[in-house]
């Protein structure tokens, strides 16, 4: 069924995208229009060669390190994602139903506590963490963790609400399937797309990630750029467009696997026959 | 349909570890251990939770209640009544009241154009991944991204200035100042909106506004008795959403305003950094306090708008 | 959600209920070489449909085949490619949907779920400018017709389905349009439901009088609500009739398996006369001689006879059983018998068939 009646005119869309569409491209061309500014006037690509340039290395040496530790804070955030939040979840839909609300709560509350707020309780704590594990900025994971935590638990929840897990794991049992089994062969399989958008959530966040990192006085990309930026402002420049086009690209790619997949139409099936 | 008598059914347990009839007497005991073993698995998620959400949050807003000797004192609470930190609360509430009514505005206008677009039009994935990127768009980088097209030295500015003269900082460097902040924080709530709206104007059924039109009603008349009325919760929810998403807000502000704290999280910043005032160390818990009864309170409202929209979405 | 879908049966009294004490004679619909595209496939190939006033019209056939298309170009949610449609002797076609005056109940969800039960009746009222109270009096009149006066305060979502579908029902007939449009409106129903309101429907219709049009994917529905039943299959309409015409007299092949239950077995046709299994039976229509199939109702085979078979499966079906059996050639035949007479599986038969006129389809 068409939205007939509903939906705007052609010409009217038209509006709106380009109007919208073109003030959403302004700062993001405008970016790119100065990483090309040559302070002589006109245009020149020597800032972007510059990145390559090992005498300027020296200077571009925080955001690298601080792009490394954000990539390696990506990984170990997402492996928490997986290993910890996502069994957890499972299990709660599982044994115990009657907590799913609290657990929501839970799960939700993150975005009712700000970062800024976090991580005036996370001095001390991470004081103590220095003294145990070391003062790498990896250990940053356990508080990105908890920052993801919504998002991550909405696009996993999502994706278990559209296949029937009860079914599921009652067929594999009976199948003669052990709960390892279950878990890795039955149901992450079926969750792969909401497995995927909660981890590409994590690493978009971590990655843009600045409050808790920066007042906790670890190197991140992010810390990385600000201080990069007071000798070469357009280094930072480059990484953000750099990132954003590659976090965007890679939304684009899983999207368009993920409308072919079995998650999708069972979710596009379920929401259309829900009463 | 099976022909077994209708007593054949045994008494169906009320835990959530449901045990098979046949097997009752030597599960009761196999199942105590299920349960258990159950339990257990919540343990790491639980213990997780408590050391890096509850703790924190914990010590957080408790700091604000005592001074840095170790006593309780209510002279933290008691400096958020000061003028200039009212002043700044006032400057937080309307730059993530007024960027969330625009936010919302625009997102939704942006939601009904895509509204008729299956999901698989390559324009609408364009827009999912874009808002996508873009809310998470850190804010650091959206600073920069504004300050190399705004800046006083910004593609933009120069453009404006040589090309049709105007100087947009006529008045002084603005951007580096709270109205510098609006439209960095629009760029960020509208990609929000579309995310968090979309699917309440996609639930909007075709058979409503086929039956108005069969009832007699107008195209216009449908959203006046029925699309708006039906998507005014949700609306209010995601504007509750994206002001409580303003409010906590931290990293653009720090990276755009180099002097000064306009804003609250900002203050805290001051609060936690600053070494010259003393005994304020644990203003930054007051602060953090404040903050969050608001936070909490737009939450607490978002919460309860949209189980109401929910309620009609069965 | 129980079975029963509470709503009393009787209609209210006409001295109390403006809708009956208002009920005329109903308005003429035709469809005129109605023809649908949808870019390159044609959906609806010229339907020709002439629907006196007052007369309750179904619209039969199996998914896909153009009824609830050709439905909506007569509501005017689709544009027809070709033709016209006809409301009371005058060109609808370019009217848009508002303004013909319709009354139409779809299959689900078309209940506005912000609005009470009575204000959801009163919309249309209210469009057409009709006070508050004024509408508010007529919806619930509307109400009282389907059963439900007593819920108008509710909200939708506090509805069973059955029930709902009677306010959009009652929302549909308020403004007492020239015609009511009904597409599958008990499909999504429980069974008991569904029949329980197919009978309601037709009830009230007959009582106001308003010409109707309805769609169904089932043809126990059709047989039992409609004066007549048009019978479409791949955008045409195969055989226009009565329930009885239909069931007794199919006139193609299409109308015979879709229409009541039958079994295709082969057949000779001989001179207008067909030797199915030893028997001999008049053909329906004109038909060439030769190897053919033809059409056999379940009532019209009986246990005893020439025919020796062997059963397949017997289903108890409360009034009457029914059973299948295979013969010696591997025919399959079903049976229609009285309850008494209990088959058990692989038990030896034999049946024979009555000389009724049968449809038979060339074969080859």
């Amino acid at each position: 069924m068409n939205a007939a009646g509903m939906a705007p005119a052609r010409l009217t869309r038209w509006i709106i995208g380009v109007v919208v569409g073109g003030a959403f491209l302004v700062p993001l061309v405008g970016t790119f229009l100065y990483t090309l500014r040559d302070p002589a006037g006109g245009v020149t690509l020597a800032h972007w060669a510059s990145l390559f340039d090992p005498a300027h290395a020296a200077t571009l040496r925080p955001l690298l390190l601080g792009l490394g530790n954000s990539l390696i804070l990506a990984l170990v955030t997402v492996a928490i994602v997986l290993v910890v939040v996502t069994p957890t979840i499972i299990l709660v839909n599982l044994r115990f139903p009657a907590l799913r609300r609290a657990f929501e709560f839970v799960a939700l509350l993150p975005i009712s506590i700000p970062a800024i707020v976090l991580v005036v309780g996370l001095a001390p704590i991470y004081l103590q963490i220095g003294r145990a594990l070391g003062t790498g900025a990896w250990t940053l994971a356990f508080a990105y963790g908890i920052t993801v935590l919504p998002f991550a638990y909405r696009a996993i929840q999502a994706s278990l609400d559209a296949i029937d897990l009860r079914t599921l794991t009652e067929a594999a049992r009976s199948l003669g399937a052990g709960w390892p089994d279950v878990v890795l062969r039955v149901l992450v399989p079926n969750l792969r797309q909401g497995l995927m958008a909660a981890s590409l959530i994590s690493v978009a966040v971590v990655l843009g990630e600045f409050t808790i990192a920066s007042l906790l006085n670890k190197q991140v990309l992010q810390t990385g750029m600000v201080v990069v930026q007071k000798q070469d402002a357009f280094a930072p420049a480059i990484f953000t467009l750099l990132s954003l086009a590659f976090v965007f690209v890679l939304l684009l790619i899983i999207g368009s696997v993920n409308t072919g997949s079995p998650g999708a139409r069972v979710r596009k099936n379920t929401t259309r026959k829900a009463s | 349909m099976t022909i077994a008598p209708l007593t054949a059914a045994g008494p169906t347990t009320g835990s959530a570890a449901a045990v098979s009839p046949e097997a009752a007497p030597r599960a009761s005991s196999r199942g105590a251990v299920a349960s258990a073993l159950a339990w257990i698995g919540l343990l790491p998620f639980a213990a997780y939770i408590l050391l890096f959400l509850a703790l924190p949050t914990i010590l957080a807003l408790g700091s604000g209640l005592f001074d840095d000797a170790g006593n309780l004192t209510t002279e933290n609470l008691a400096a958020l009544a000061e003028p200039t930190i009212l002043l700044v609360f006032g400057n937080t509430v309307w730059l993530s009241l007024a960027t969330a009514v625009a936010g919302s505005v625009i997102g939704a206008l942006v939601c009904w154009a895509m509204l008729g677009l299956a999901d698989a039009h390559p324009m609408r994935r364009v827009v999912d991944a874009g808002a996508s990127v873009l809310a998470q768009f850190g804010g650091v980088m959206l600073a920069f991204a504004f300050i190399a097209t705004f800046g006083l030295q910004g593609v933009a500015t120069l453009l404006l200035k040589d090309a049709l003269g105007i100087d947009l900082y006529a008045d002084g460097p603005w951007i580096y100042e709270l109205p510098g902040l609006f439209a960095p924080y629009i760029y960020f709530q509208v990609p929000l909106m579309v995310i968090t709206f979309m699917p309440a104007l996609v639930a909007l059924r075709p058979q409503w506004a086929e039956a108005n039109l069969t009832l007699g009603g107008t195209r216009a008349g449908f959203w006046v008795h029925i699309g708006l009325p039906v998507l005014a919760p949700a609306f209010l929810a995601s504007l509750l959403l994206l002001f409580a998403n303003a409010f906590s807000s931290y990293a653009t502000a720090a990276a755009l305003a180099s002097q000064g704290a306009p804003i609250i999280p900002l203050q805290i910043r001051a609060a936690l950094t600053s070494e010259t005032v003393l005994g304020r160390e644990n203003l930054a818990g007051a602060l953090a306090l404040g903050m969050i009864v608001i936070v909490a309170l737009a939450m607490w409202a978002y919460s309860a708008v949209q189980r109401r929209a929910d309620r009609w979405r069965r | 959600m129980t079975a029963i879908d509470d709503a009393p049966r009787g209609l209210p009294r006409t001295a109390d209920n403006a809708l009956l004490a208002e009920a005329g004679t109903g308005t003429r619909v035709e469809f005129r070489g109605v023809v649908k595209d949808y870019g390159p496939t044609r959906v609806l190939h010229g339907i020709d449909l002439d629907i006196r006033p007052g007369e309750f019209v179904s619209l039969l056939g199996p998914s896909g085949c153009g009824k609830t298309t050709a439905l909506r170009v007569l509501a005017g949610l689709e544009q027809a490619s070709g033709g016209s449609v006809l409301l009371g002797g005058q060109d609808v076609s370019g009217v848009p949907t508002n303004r013909r005056d319709i009354g139409m109940v779809f299959q689900a969800y078309s209940l506005f779920p912000h609005l009470r039960v009575v204000d959801n009746a009163a919309f249309g009222l209210r469009r057409r400018g009709v006070g508050r109270t004024a509408a508010t009096r007529r919806a619930g009149d509307a109400l009282d017709l389907v059963g439900l006066g007593h819920l108008a305060d509710r909200f939708p979502h506090q509805l069973s389905g059955g029930q709902q579908q009677r306010v959009a029902l009652a929302r549909a007939l308020v403004t007492e349009p020239r015609v009511l449009l009904l597409d599958e409106p008990l499909s999504a129903l429980d069974a008991k439901v569904r029949v329980q309101l197919r009978d309601e429907i037709r009830r009230i219709q007959l009582r106001l009088g308003t010409t109707t049009v309805f769609v169904t994917h089932d043809q126990e529905e059709a047989l039992a609500v409609s004066d007549r039943i048009a019978v479409m299959n791949a955008g045409r309409i195969e055989q226009i009739g009565t329930p009885e015409d239909l069931y007794l007299r199919p006139e193609t092949p299409g109308v015979a398996a879709f229409v009541g239950l039958s079994s295709v077995v082969p057949a000779t046709v001989s001179g207008g006369i067909a030797s199915v299994l030893g028997a001999t039976v008049p053909v329906v229509g004109e038909v060439a001689d030769g190897e053919a199939e033809a059409f056999i109702r379940p009532e019209n085979v009986r246990l005893g006879g020439p025919i020796a078979a062997v059963v397949q499966e017997s289903t108890f079906l409360g009034s009457m059983r029914r059973t299948l059996v295979r013969t010696e050639q591997g025919a399959q035949l079903w049976l229609q018998h009285p309850v008494a007479e209990r088959l058990g599986f692989d038990e030896r038969v034999t049946v024979g068939i009555a000389p009724v006129p049968v449809v038979v389809r060339p074969r080859g």
